[in-house]
């Protein structure tokens, strides 16, 4: 199981890069919706791996149990990205409607020093 | 518990919503609600600061949750300088916002201010590294909605460009704090301290590898050298009173720099010694050399007030990577010199631009040419670093720090080099900025910014500059610089005694982790 999440968060990660490094809004917003879930698998990871148990005490029994914290972590990860993935949209629309151009780079006819 | 430090960020977290929701029609009422919420954190801050003043550290437990449980905030001098700092650069950007018509020149200006301050602050009170991420995104989210106020698509491409670089870097940052966290178990800063510390030598290559990924992280939110590409174009293309107030945006990543590399990953402990210091001062001292080429190099105001944020940057990197007392003693004054100085020009910039247009090109003369080009002369003195402002303090003081490092002689070699470079860049800016343009003959500017301003989003009712009001900010800020200058015996005091607060974090750790309440 640590090798199958493992290159999961490695694909995910190689693959949102490689969308960014292309420059057009769309493969470069896609590219981040990817490392955002490459980060989300990672943090799961962080708590290490278990299977099948509770994310709390059981004062009860002597039970092993998950760490709940970076299932919080992750939650919090997830609703951030969220909104970011929103407003980068936005952002890239209305740059794309105002420049009739999708490339994420600023050199060119608008030149750096524009 | 003391419930003043909670205060800087919960007062804009209300005051922002109630802008939008309640008073989004009435624009005057939002002016007087934001420079209201501003003062009154101003107002905040200096208790905060009066407090943090005798070296005690405030502890603020959110839901009354104990230490390495819940999360804290905590308040030490160098947080309550910085919140001090914070408010009162707030308090100019939003006068000049409002004197200059900035403000109704798209929508929901006021609002997303308030929503950024409450994410500056946050970020600087808070004592838990996930806490920080959150923070760091607050301070983002709202960063981009001022980053494009106003519109205009080169404003708008400029803003996607900034989007993605912090979204990556938020990314890189998760992936640190997980790195971290897999390694020690908690997040909370003290905690984390207290365990680094505690760790076997075996277990310490992931949290190495974590340290210099945060390390990255906040290098982009200061803009070193090889990950500065994002000020420059962000920076020149916003709105220049946002631009100015973004000034604080590069000095959250400074500070955070300063925190965890003295707090958690401090110089006496062995797994990371030298790690931090040995990579961040080339870098700094390539990002003074390119930020003061770039100065040189721009053929528009913008750009280069933006290179020179990028070299104080350097100067301040430059002192914060030697990590002894001496050299954060200094850091902490550059940071309050630096802050100023940026926002200063950056404010004196939008005073050219709005009359002139920003390209460094010969223009017939603007209205009010002689205030406007002797402010910019005292901002690129300030900026320079050359007497009789605080940059020159400044820079003494950290080429000072520096004698006893083994590098001291290529750090003052590339300082001075540098500031004469500066020097010359100025010099060339304002001589064709305000003395080449006395021909009357030439062509009437053409304005090149105009065609981005209120394009699509054209305000309510006609922009209604209070005329003066504008000027009033931008000789505060020279004001501030003076004062910085003429009691700089008193501020230094108070840096000396923050970096010998910040290089004994003993005292930190036992205040945040044994409740000191209850």
């Amino acid at each position: 199981m640590e090798i199958l999440l493992a290159s999961a968060v490695g694909i995910l990660t190689a693959s949102g890069i490689y969308l960014i490094l292309r420059q057009r809004s769309f493969p470069v917003i896609i590219g981040l919706s990817l490392l955002s879930y490459a980060v989300n698998l990672f943090l799961f990871a962080t708590g290490r791996l278990a299977l099948n148990q509770p994310p709390i005490l059981n004062k009860y029994a002597e039970v092993a149990y998950t760490d709940p914290l970076p299932q919080a972590l992750v939650l919090t990860a997830i609703v951030i990205s969220f909104g970011m993935t929103a407003v980068v949209v936005m952002i890239a629309l209305s740059a794309y409607l105002a420049a009739r151009n999708d490339r994420i780079d600023m050199t060119g006819e608008t030149g750096e020093d524009a | 518990m003391n419930h003043w430090i909670i205060a800087p960020i919960v007062l804009p977290a209300v005051v922002a919503p109630f802008i939008i929701m309640v008073i989004r029609y009435h624009r005057d009422l939002q002016r007087v609600f934001s420079v209201a919420s501003v003062v009154a954190l101003n107002l905040v801050a200096l208790v905060l600061l009066s407090q943090a003043m005798d070296g005690t550290i405030g502890v603020y437990e959110l839901g009354d949750w104990p230490a390495p449980f819940g999360i804290v905030l905590v308040l030490d001098r160098l947080s309550a300088l910085m919140v001090l700092l914070t408010t009162l650069l707030a308090l100019a950007v939003v006068l000049y916002a409002i004197g200059s018509g900035w403000d109704t020149r798209g929508r929901h200006f006021h609002a997303l201010f308030q929503f950024q301050l409450m994410g500056v602050l946050g970020a600087f009170l808070t004592g838990d590294a996930f806490n920080l991420f959150v923070f760091f995104e607050v301070l983002l989210i709202a960063s981009y909605g001022l980053m494009i106020h106003g519109g205009g698509a080169t404003r708008l491409r400029a803003g996607v460009q900034y989007v993605v670089y912090n979204l990556l870097g938020s990314t890189l940052f998760l992936f640190a704090l997980g790195t971290l966290y897999s390694v020690t178990g908690t997040l909370n800063m003290a905690d984390l301290a207290v365990r680094v510390a505690e760790l076997p030598a075996e277990d310490t290559a992931l949290l190495r590898v974590g340290a210099v990924l945060l390390l990255l992280v906040f290098a982009i939110k200061a803009a070193v050298l090889p990950l500065h590409f994002w000020l420059p174009a962000s920076y020149a293309n916003a709105p220049m009173p946002v631009a100015a107030f973004f000034a604080i945006m590069t000095k959250v990543g400074a500070y955070a720099i300063l925190r965890l590399y003295t707090l958690v990953f401090g110089p006496e402990v062995a797994v990371t010694a030298g790690l931090v210091g040995d990579w961040l001062l080339p870098a700094a001292l390539l990002t003074l050399a390119v930020g003061s080429i770039g100065i040189l190099g721009a053929r528009e105001l913008g750009r280069l007030v933006a290179f020179s944020a990028i070299a104080s940057m350097g100067t301040l990197l430059i002192a914060i990577s030697l990590f002894t007392p001496q050299a954060a003693t200094a850091a902490v004054y550059y940071v309050i010199h630096s802050t100023f100085a940026t926002a200063l020009m950056f404010l004196i910039a939008d005073l050219v631009i709005e009359r002139r247009g920003g390209r460094l090109a010969p223009t017939p003369p603007m209205p009010q040419g002689g205030v406007v080009a002797a402010l910019f002369f005292a901002g690129a003195i300030a900026l320079a670093g050359m007497p009789p402002l605080s940059g020159f303090i400044g820079k003494l003081l950290v080429m000072d720090a520096s004698r006893a490092s083994a590098q001291v002689w290529t750090v003052w070699a590339v300082i001075l080099t540098t500031s004469l470079i500066t020097i010359v860049g100025m010099a060339r800016a304002g001589s064709i900025l305000f003395w080449k343009s006395h021909d009357h003959s030439l062509r009437p500017p053409d304005l090149p910014e105009d065609e981005d301003d209120g394009a699509p989003e054209a305000p309510d009712h006609a922009p209604e500059p209070v005329p003066g009001l504008a000027f009033v900010p931008v000789f505060a800020l020279l004001a501030a610089l003076v004062a910085l200058t003429v009691l700089a015996g008193p501020v230094m005091r108070y840096t000396e005694a923050t970096a010998a607060q910040l290089f004994a974090p003993a005292g930190y750790i036992e205040t945040v982790l044994q409740r000191p309440g209850s």
